[in-house]
């Protein structure tokens, strides 16, 4: 006879290694899904491998880890704090628009321009998260569809700009802003597309997130706000200010991310699915990964970046549709939440 | 048709989209099961259909095929949810983002793609000729069949004694267990319900109302569905009504483009409303009167204290 038990605790061990089981077993359903499609499995995966271990392959993983990093680990400060935070998406289009805005249309000196660009992006993000959780903490309303909701907004205002008011004067009728001016590029390491100063922000915020989350009262204070509104309230917590808090960050972070694509990569607004190719979405991939773990939020950032590359690799290669990249993603949190199961019992022989 | 009539048809057959999900996902949370998989089910049910009727010119198999394919990932769902008591939350996002992949690879070559056998609107002798309400009876075979289904659904869950079953699970497992209900059994059959009928309202699009394969065709319609749900208290009769106020919102949005409207800020418009609608809902003494299933979202531990 197998027996069931339940473990007291997770040791660090079986943490990892049901992350590990996870990722296997994402790839096992992919293999499947390309072997239907007549695709040898080993040659799609070794495609992926050999492609993104160039160095350029390299560079354009750390290019995408960067809105990645930026995404899941504001997620993960609103995740701990109870808040389904599926908006980061639209928080980091509300970013570019704003980044946009401060490139091309304030009419301001030169060294100020950057700066103001990241301010006004981080704001963007801000106002888009605060308006969800403000409704969930006064109203009670469920956060994920707003959340989702502003994130089909956010997208249709791009578009809107790109095709209308913003069109370029010299785009040839390309939904397309004017190129930015230089004073709004994000300085990028030479030969690669790597924005190096959103980089160093990204890897920050991780450490930074660590402390507030685990070293600080506030951090304490949210993290309680997540496991139970009612504790919260009745230790005299004020639970609105956390939770808005919490998406202040979640939403700061989002927006950077994209002043980072707009400002680093593009250097003009283009249509919402050019600036991002669903990395408020993978966000919530890194921070489940990480198991909602700051620091170990680079690794899975690290990790999904890889894929989404060799996403792109397999779509060139193999004339697979963009949809790939939402299979790995759907597979590993579902994978994720099977192996997480066979991570809390114990099984023995008797 | 006079024009209030055909304005009545459009919006009816624009809301069956969204009518059919709403259902589905009613029965599901009634139990006790949240599937915020709803968007991915209808994608993938939306693909499948298209490509099933267009190797089979039979569209009335790509019905079944959507219904068999929404069944299958919903009871992904009701596995990680009911029987390994895993995040709701978390497996339903990830349905949703495979359900919408899947929906992309599999239709990559079929965008584009004529189809030629669809299920065709027909008119009710007599019926139609009514005023306003003949709008109608001017609908296709599976805007009919939903009518049916309403008060079929509705009739099960408020009349029936499975109906008490499923209610009784959804707000206090326990209490179900102890009587004998079979919890798991119950919150499975209504989570598959669910999904199949989700599987419908995707094939709804592809194969009914706008006969194509369009990526991203659903296009947030299974969120909206969703935030009916709460908007219907849990009802399926003023899940119609629900469904309809929006599929009117997405006759406003054609019907305004012509004014100069632009079409990315139209298209924002059944978004907005989704948000207005849940605020307008959402005061807490209205809510505890309409009724949330108390268990929503909470899996069922035989043996916990609570």
């Amino acid at each position: 006879m197998i027996r069931i038990e339940e473990r007291m605790e997770q040791s660090l061990i079986v943490k990892i290694v049901t992350k590990i089981v996870a990722i296997l077993l994402a790839l096992g359903i992919s293999a499947v899904i390309f072997m239907s499609y007549g695709i040898n499995p080993i040659y799609a995966f070794s495609t992926m491998f050999s492609k993104s271990l160039t160095p350029y392959g390299l560079s354009e993983v750390v290019t995408k880890f960067i809105p990645l990093e930026l995404c899941g680990v504001g997620l993960i400060v609103a995740f701990k704090s109870g808040m389904w935070n599926i908006g980061a998406e639209g928080q980091l289009l509300i970013g570019a628009i704003m980044a946009t805005w401060a490139a091309l249309f304030l009419d301001i000196p030169d060294f100020t321009r950057l700066p103001l660009i990241l301010v006004l992006s981080a704001l963007g993000g801000i106002i888009w998260a605060l308006i969800p959780a403000f409704l969930k903490a006064k109203l009670e309303i469920n956060e994920v569809i707003v959340t989702l909701m502003m994130n089909y907004i956010a997208s249709s205002l791009v578009n809107y700009l790109v095709y209308g008011p913003w069109k370029g004067s010299k785009e040839w009728g390309f939904p397309y802003t004017d190129k930015f001016p230089e004073s709004a590029w994000l300085p990028i390491i030479p030969g690669t597309r790597i924005h190096w100063p959103t980089l160093l922000m990204a890897s920050v915020a991780a450490f930074t997130v660590f402390f507030i989350m685990f070293k600080t009262t506030l951090g304490f204070e949210m993290r309680v706000c997540g496991q139970s509104r009612r504790v919260a309230e009745y230790s005299g917590m004020n639970y609105m200010k956390a939770l808005m808090v919490s998406m202040a960050i979640s939403g700061a972070l989002a927006g950077l991310a994209g002043a980072g694509e707009v400002c680093g990569i593009h250097r003009r607004l283009r249509y919402a699915s050019a600036i991002s190719s669903g990395y408020g979405y993978s966000g919530i991939i890194v921070a489940w990964l990480s198991g909602l773990h700051p620091i170990a939020s680079i690794l899975s950032a690290l990790f999904i970046a890889f894929l989404l590359a060799g996403g792109d690799i397999l779509q060139v290669s193999l004339g697979l549709s963009a949809g790939i990249v939402n299979v790995f993603n759907g597979a590993i949190l579902l994978s994720l939440l099977i192996s997480e199961f066979f991570g809390r019992y114990r099984f023995r022989w008797k | 048709m006079d024009p209030i009539t055909e304005l009545i048809s459009m919006v009816v057959s624009a809301g069956t989209a969204l009518l059919l999900p709403a259902l589905g996902e009613i029965y599901a949370e009634r139990s006790g099961v949240l599937n915020l998989g709803v968007e991915g089910i209808m994608a993938l049910g939306a693909v499948t259909a298209f490509y099933s009727t267009y190797l089979t010119k039979e569209p009335f198999l790509g019905l079944i095929v959507a219904a068999l394919a929404g069944l299958l990932l919903a009871f992904i769902h009701a596995f990680i949810s009911i029987s390994i008591r895993s995040n709701q939350v978390v497996s339903g996002l990830a349905l949703s983002m495979l359900g919408v992949g899947l929906s992309s690879l599999i239709g990559k070559s079929l965008i584009g793609v004529p189809l030629k056998y669809t299920i065709g609107r027909f008119e009710i002798p007599v019926l139609k000729d009514i005023p306003i309400i003949g709008g109608f009876f001017v609908q296709n075979a599976l805007t009919y069949a939903s009518y049916f289904i309403v008060v079929l659904l509705w009739f099960i869950l408020f009349k029936t004694k499975i109906g008490v079953y499923v209610r009784m699970v959804g707000e206090n497992p326990k209490a179900a267990d102890a009587a004998g209900v079979n919890v798991s059994a119950v919150r499975y059959a209504c989570t598959l319900l669910g999904g199949a009928l989700a599987g419908l309202g995707g094939a709804y699009l592809s194969i009914c109302y706008t006969p194509a394969w369009i990526e991203g065709m659903t296009a947030g319609q299974g969120w909206i569905a969703l935030a009916l749900v709460i908007f219907s208290a849990w009802n399926p009769l003023y899940a119609v009504v629900g469904s309809y106020l929006f599929g009117g919102v997405r006759v406003l949005q054609y019907r305004l483009q012509p004014y100069g409207f632009s079409p990315p800020l139209l298209q924002t418009l059944p978004y907005v409303s989704t948000i207005a609608v849940l605020i307008v809902f959402s005061s807490s003494r209205l809510r505890r009167r309409l009724g949330a299933p108390s268990a929503l979202g909470k899996p069922y531990y035989r043996g916990a204290k609570t």
